[in-house]
């Protein structure tokens, strides 16, 4: 699924990532782990396609459409409801039964009361459930998820660990977190990154 | 073909609701507008005649314009939902056409008040004027959010967008004008229509390398 051969990405003068080789399978669960400025973020952006690298090779074996990015931001609009936000998503991403989809993952992130409110007046724990309702509305093959337990309390925390526990054949994931102890054994590879 | 135009639709939609809700540009627009022509109808002396007048419209209009052109990509700059846009498997030149669209929209408000507060102010508005009107909001809108996605991705973007745009606005305001003033205003239309052609696919062609690295 991921195939990279001494990557490397710099801002300006700055490295930050250098010489990352790495294999992930289909099917794959990697967890990225370093401290803050290691280059987590970057690594997941570049799998994402958002940035290019600057420095080596990086395939990854999948459509855009079938890549699903939780990054620091929500990526929604505040000034629309959840509801109008994931229904742009399921547009945008052709999705077939894009209500019925919608409205399960509201009830399953227990975004469903507050569906119809604007999103700006969410807590950021629900920005976060609502951020992860938009990463999996169109069933993603690869998974790329860049600390996915800030802000989540024990009950988004339980719900996120359940989607992450849910890794097959057709769904790889990627994961970087500071907490990797709450990952327990799901994980098959690990990356561990250092600053520079 | 007609997914494209769907993906356009509910993103252009999306930032009509979006400005509904915050209210953040068009009212700004509005009383910009027209306290920019006020003003000028008291700087201009009596006897001014109405090329002076036509000229003062243009210049309103255009940095009327800017206003909207500077928040035009504010919520996906400042929410960074630009990746989100990026990571949709849509065709990214549908995120420029919504967003023209969206833009093309909100001038149109604000010269709906423009117009008539110029006829109130200086000289009655004619077909020709309304039809200029009409196609310099074409090529600012296309030019316009071509050059805001490109500022929004710079650290001084207010003051980016008006070095990028004003040169590019120039024969918008040479077409307007003309197609005001001169005694062959069809000439005039023509010139802008071809611009509008002319930026119009450009912008079109270049907002994927514009928007990614």
């Amino acid at each position: 699924m991921i195939h990279a051969r001494g990557l490397g990405r710099r801002f300006g003068e700055k490295r930050v990532l250098n010489g990352i080789d790495l294999d992930v399978d289909a099917g794959e669960f990697l967890l990225v782990t370093g401290p803050n400025g290691s280059g987590k973020t970057t690594l997941l952006r570049l799998f994402a396609g958002l940035i290019v690298p600057t420095g080596g090779e990086l395939e990854v074996r999948t459509d855009r459409a079938r890549i699903g990015f939780l990054g620091h931001e929500p990526l929604v609009y505040r000034e629309l409801t959840p509801l109008e936000n994931l229904d742009l998503y399921g547009r945008l991403y052709r999705i077939p039964e894009r209500r019925e989809r919608i409205g399960m993952l509201l009830e399953r992130f227990g975004l469903w009361e507050a569906r119809r409110e604007q999103t700006a007046a969410l807590s950021r724990g629900m920005l976060q459930r609502l951020a992860l309702c938009r990463t999996l509305l169109h069933e993603p093959e690869l998974l790329l998820c860049d600390e996915p337990f800030s802000a989540l309390d024990a009950a988004g925390a339980d719900l996120l660990l359940d989607e992450l526990s849910r890794r097959n054949a057709r769904r790889t994931i990627v994961v970087s977190s500071h907490q990797p102890e709450r990952l327990a054994d799901r994980p098959t590879r690990l990356l561990s990154l250092a600053p520079g | 073909m007609s997914g494209y135009f769907s993906d356009v639709a509910a993103l252009a939609r999306k930032d009509l609701v979006v400005e509904l809700r915050s209210r953040d540009t068009v009212p700004a627009m509005l009383l910009f507008v027209v306290g920019a022509l006020v003003v000028f109808h008291f700087a201009l002396a009596e006897d001014s005649s109405r090329l002076a007048a036509a000229g003062m419209l243009w210049i309103a209009l255009l940095f009327t314009a800017l206003l909207a052109l500077v928040r035009a990509f504010v919520a996906e700059r400042d929410e960074a939902v630009i990746d989100g846009l990026l990571l949709a498997p849509c065709d990214r030149s549908a995120i420029w056409l919504g967003k023209t669209l969206s833009v093309f929209a909100f001038l149109a408000l604000a010269e709906a008040v423009a117009l008539p507060a110029f006829a109130l102010f200086y000289d009655p508005v004619s077909w020709e004027l309304i039809a200029g009107v009409a196609l310099a909001n074409v090529g600012i809108a296309t030019v316009g959010t071509l050059l805001g996605a490109m500022a929004a991705a710079a650290r001084a973007r207010e003051l980016l967008l008006p070095l990028l745009f004003m040169p590019l606005a120039i024969p918008i305001v040479v077409g307007g004008v003309g197609a005001t003033l001169a005694d062959d205003p069809a000439r005039y239309l023509g010139f802008l229509a071809l611009y509008d052609v002319i930026f119009a696919i450009l912008s079109w062609a270049s907002f994927e390398y514009v928007v990614t690295e």
